[in-house]
């Protein structure tokens, strides 16, 4: 991205990748370059619209001559690296990193996962049995630097209650592999509205707005960027998790609509997902040379008018309704009369 | 960015523990209060408050210190008015503040003392002291808001050669802190009612003055007067240095093979090198005094004793890398040695030697000290730059490396105390007669921490070179001519030495050729009354509670290894011993070789050298 701004143009470097030798452009990653060598590195904090954090660790890859393995969405390539992408020592830090995230986070909305776990032999069961889900707010409030000093009769995991507190999306941190996607769109990535950030430390980090306070009481805007880079399904339209409470959600069921969003001028590219005949959630391509990926809360969760189609009564009102302190943008315009 | 403050407002007593850092607010923006009440300015919104302020975010830590100290606790309130005068979110506020285990996000009592429960007072009776604050006092932190006093248990508090250890931490109108060294049951519930015991406050130094180079003025030179410091020959090194310039001073130390002494052994001169060769302008100094490696203590006793030491060789740093701001970046639980440092500063700059124009000639530099709130991953060198600029401890990628962008994105030094104390003596003797001392690759002599078991517990200064042997001995080997069981040499990060691996040369290439590390210098001594398990237990806990949280490996495997170790511990292990060693292998594996930093690299080798090495569960486990 920032390359297209220096003055001199890029050098091609030579480095071997797994022992064949490949040219790149100088400033590319070892992932862009694997990648378009059709090599699979598995990716979990990585996202081409936001700056890399390497936290997550998946991704490690082997370069020769260097102590520790090195991530490949971030190292760029050098001339006369030599890189492994698939040695033993890779393979078994990818299948600790599966191991600890699966025996400690809800990955069951989390794509491809399941697959690279058979891939990499994780074993996350053999940690025993997951502990009791947290109390609600317990995790909140926990002191960083203190723990309870552990029997190991069971595996700790961040299990809570999913947060409901607002009409528009939910917040299940049971399910939150602490990639900080939804703090840096939140940030300065996209949004600059920095409602929600890392707090507490260890394995008791969590995302949170200040004093964990409900979302309609925070500087949250509804824009719905943290839940379009979220790779777990830790944010989710309500929508989506109230169809998958009832059993009832079908992707394969599903189309999707492109369109424009209609508020402004800007031209916005909008996904409509549709369900039965319902839009379930609004996407954005995250290559879309005008969004990345980003709305605001209109084109997000404005869309209710498109489908009020005056048949009342049809059950899904208690959905859509607002509560007051929420945006009920759902019923805007033109005004809502469903109620 | 909108900042979205809540609806919550801080008290007075709250708005002026903030405002003692910051000063009265000069606008509404900034938060003044509408009826102006002695404010300037307080009606309008004023456009000079964003921009402004949010360059103060250096200056959070600060704030939340004086918050936590005068109100016992950060209150939403307090956090909001702090955001206000600051342009900070919420959020990122509320984020950084709940990364320090010093700052309390809940109300708690207004004393409350941090009892040391790491690895030298494990082995020093702090298993006793507990238990007997648990009868008094009930659980740690259990205490309401209410009680008047309450205790929690705390990681190394840095004054391990005379255990038990704890710190009492008093809010209010005169907040203090006071730690207590061998402490008593009875010690600290004085303390816990307000009376202040008086300071034992001796160097732990047992060697004599003629046997010490870094030592020497320790218990010599009075370390709260700066004639007493020129006496002992303070300042000597400074005017040699002046007169050897900038290049001069580089080229010492070059020669001088100097290695940092702060735990990764990175040739000082080089790195010195880099910065006053880099174009690009300011450049920083940082002095890392975070020190909370268990086991540690000695650059505590530098700052307490012999703190102009510190300020003179941060100045000679300074002029040799083109720095005209220093950092003194100081853990949060060292009391005495704040003091003593903010004292030294004081009186260089009075005297000339801090501030324009220093003696006369071209350098101008300036120190300013910082403190820590209880987060040991602070220490490395980029969550340390991130602590100071107000943001978490959160260890940054590299590269880039701090001599190209560290402190505020500005080519950095930074150095441990330990490592800058040396310059003094490479300056004036010159560094190959430095040189000459130790070994070929490990030069200079070296500061090691002996507590535990060990007749003598304090800080020993010997040539690198040394066998831990003579070391031992020294310090007059196991106390009561005991049984001894095993060495930690290194600290929590380091690794378990058996009884027969005594004669190890305590130099870089040495304990690196034999698979370990010296570390900050720690060295903890177990005999046979030691409890093993318990250490190991405890040494796991620390990295659990440690980790920055940022990583997988590192944040997950050091909860992974603490449940491994606890089934061990119980005599419970899933499927057999065998099988749980082979996980804690796997999870070492993992956590040494994809971790980001240092700290998730190293949380599983004092563990594993002590599995692989001491017979820990010899019956399948349990004790
Ligand atoms: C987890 C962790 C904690 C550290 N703590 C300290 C510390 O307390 N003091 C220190 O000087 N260096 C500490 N370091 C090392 C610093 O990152 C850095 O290497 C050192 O300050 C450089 O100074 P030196 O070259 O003089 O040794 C720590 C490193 C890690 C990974
Ligand atoms: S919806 Fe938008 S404003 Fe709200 S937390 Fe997500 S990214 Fe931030
Ligand atoms: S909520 Fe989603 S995007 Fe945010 S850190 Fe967790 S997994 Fe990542
Ligand atoms: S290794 Fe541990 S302390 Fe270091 S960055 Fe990772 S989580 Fe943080
Ligand atoms: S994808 Fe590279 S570290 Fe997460
Ligand atoms: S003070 Fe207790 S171990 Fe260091």
């Amino acid at each position: 991205m920032s390359r297209a701004l220096t003055a001199a143009p890029p050098r091609t470097v030579e480095l071997k990748l797994n022992g064949e030798t490949v040219k790149a452009r100088e400033g590319m990653t070892i992932l862009q370059v694997a990648q378009r060598e059709g090599i699979e590195i598995p990716t979990l904090c990585w996202e081409r619209t936001l700056t890399p954090v390497n936290a997550c660790r998946i991704c490690v890859v082997e370069v020769e001559g260097s102590r520790v393995l090195a991530p490949a969405c971030n190292r760029k390539v050098e001339d006369g690296m030599e890189v492994q992408t698939h040695s033993e020592r890779v393979r078994h830090s990818r299948k600790m990193v599966l191991e600890f995230l699966a025996s400690s986070v809800d990955l069951t909305t989390t794509p491809n996962v399941e697959r690279w776990m058979k891939e990499y032999d994780a074993q996350p069961e053999r940690y025993g049995p997951p502990a009791p889900p947290h109390a609600e707010g317990e995790r909140d409030r926990l002191r960083a630097g203190h723990h309870e000093i552990p029997d190991g009769s069971q595996a700790a995991t961040v299990s809570q209650p999913t947060k409901v507190d607002n009409e528009l999306y939910v917040r299940d941190y049971s399910k939150c592999i602490l990639c900080y996607k939804c703090v840096e769109a939140c940030g300065t990535d996209a949004q600059n509205t920095f409602a929600i950030a890392v707090a507490g430390r260890g394995f008791d980090a969590r995302i949170s707005t200040e004093f964990a306070a409900p979302l309609p009481d925070s500087a949250c805007v509804y824009c719905g960027n943290c839940i379009q880079v979220c790779p777990t399904g830790a944010l989710m339209f309500k929508s989506e998790h109230d169809h998958r409470e009832a059993g009832t959600w079908d992707e394969s069921a599903q189309h999707v609509t492109t369109t424009i969003c209609s508020y402004c001028g800007v031209g916005c590219n909008l996904e409509l997902h549709v369900q039965d005949n319902e839009i379930v959630k609004v996407t954005s391509p995250l290559d879309h040379p005008i969004t990345h990926g980003n709305l605001c809360v209109k084109g997000r969760f404005g869309f209710q008018y498109v489908q009020n189609r005056g048949e009342r009564g049809s059950g899904r009102g208690g959905r859509r309704a607002g509560n007051g302190s929420t945006p009920a943008l759902g019923e805007q315009p033109p005004a809502a009369g469903d109620d | 960015m909108d900042l979205v403050l809540g609806d919550v407002d801080a008290t007075e007593v709250e708005r002026e523990a903030v405002d003692a850092v910051l000063g009265t607010p000069t606008s509404r923006w900034e938060g003044a209060l509408a009826d102006g009440n002695g404010h300037a300015a307080a009606e309008g919104h004023l456009a000079r408050g964003g921009h402004r302020a949010r360059e103060q975010r250096h200056l959070l830590l600060p704030v939340l210190h004086s918050v936590q100290e005068r109100v016992g606790w950060i209150s939403p309130g307090a956090l909001r008015y702090i955001c206000q005068r600051l342009t900070i979110p919420p959020a990122e506020a509320h984020g950084v503040a709940s990364f320090y285990a010093l700052f309390s996000l809940e109300p708690q009592p207004p004393v409350v003392a941090h009892v040391c429960t790491d690895v030298s007072c494990l082995a020093g009776g702090a298993s006793k002291l507990c238990g007997e604050l648990r009868e008094r006092l009930g659980e740690p932190g259990s205490q309401g808001a209410d009680a008047p006093a309450g205790w929690m248990e705390s990681p190394c508090l840095g004054m391990c050669e005379r255990p038990p250890v704890a710190l009492v931490a008093t809010s209010g109108e005169s907040p203090h802190e006071q730690a207590i060294a061998a402490a008593g049951i009875d010690q600290i519930e004085r303390a816990l009612a307000g009376e202040e015991p008086a300071d034992d406050a001796r160097p732990p130094v047992h060697q004599p003055p003629e046997d010490l180079r870094l030592l020497r003025r320790v218990g010599q030179v009075d370390p709260e007067s700066i004639d007493s410091y020129r006496a002992h020959g303070g300042y000597g090194a400074l005017r040699a240095a002046l007169d050897l310039g900038p290049d001069g001073v580089l080229r010492e130390v070059i020669d001088s093979k100097l290695l940092g002494r702060g735990g990764a052994a990175f040739p000082t001169g080089r790195k010195w090198e880099a910065v006053a060769r880099t174009a690009r302008r300011p450049h920083y100094l940082v002095c890392n005094a975070d020190e909370s490696e268990p086991g540690t203590f000695k650059d505590r006793v530098l700052l307490e004793h012999d703190p102009f030491s510190v300020v003179e060789a941060m100045t000679i740093a300074a002029l040799a890398t083109g720095c005209e701001r220093g950092y003194l970046y100081m853990r949060g639980e060292y009391p005495l040695a704040w003091d003593r440092m903010v004292g030294a500063i004081t009186q260089a700059r009075d005297r000339g030697l801090l501030g324009e124009r220093i003696l006369g000639s071209e350098l101008s530099f300036d120190i300013e000290l910082r403190r820590g709130a209880g987060a040991y991953i602070c220490g490395e060198e980029t969550a340390l730059f991130n602590s100071i600029e107000g943001y978490r401890g959160e260890p940054r990628n590299k590269p880039p490396f701090p001599a190209q962008s560290g402190l505020f994105g500005r080519p950095t030094v930074v150095n441990n105390v330990e490592t800058l104390v040396n310059v003094l003596d490479i300056v004036t003797e010159g560094g190959p007669a430095y040189a000459a001392v130790g070994t070929e690759a490990s030069t200079g002599t070296r500061l090691f921490c002996l507590s535990g078991r060990v007749e003598r517990p304090g800080l020993y200064e010997v040539p690198f070179g040394t066998r831990l042997r003579d070391l031992l001995e020294l310090a007059g080997g196991v106390v009561d001519g005991g049984e001894l069981r095993a060495v930690l040499l290194g600290g929590a990060a380091g690794r378990f030495h058996t009884p027969d691996e005594l004669d190890v040369e305590l130099s870089f290439e040495a304990t690196r050729a034999a698979g370990a590390t010296m570390g900050s210098g720690v060295v903890v001594v177990l005999d046979q009354s030691s409890d093993l398990v318990g250490v190991l237990r405890r040494i796991a806990a620390f990295f659990r509670d440690e980790s920055c949280g940022q990583c997988v490996p590192c944040r997950v495997g050091t909860v992974r290894q603490e449940e491994a170790l606890a089934r061990l511990a119980n005599g419970s292990p899933r499927g057999s011993v065998e099988a749980e060693r082979e996980l804690l292998n796997e999870i070492a594996q993992g956590m040494r070789d994809s971790s980001i930093c240092g700290l998730g690299q190293t949380a599983a080798d004092a563990i594993g050298s002590a599995l692989e090495k001491l017979a820990v569960f010899p019956n399948g486990g349990g004790r």
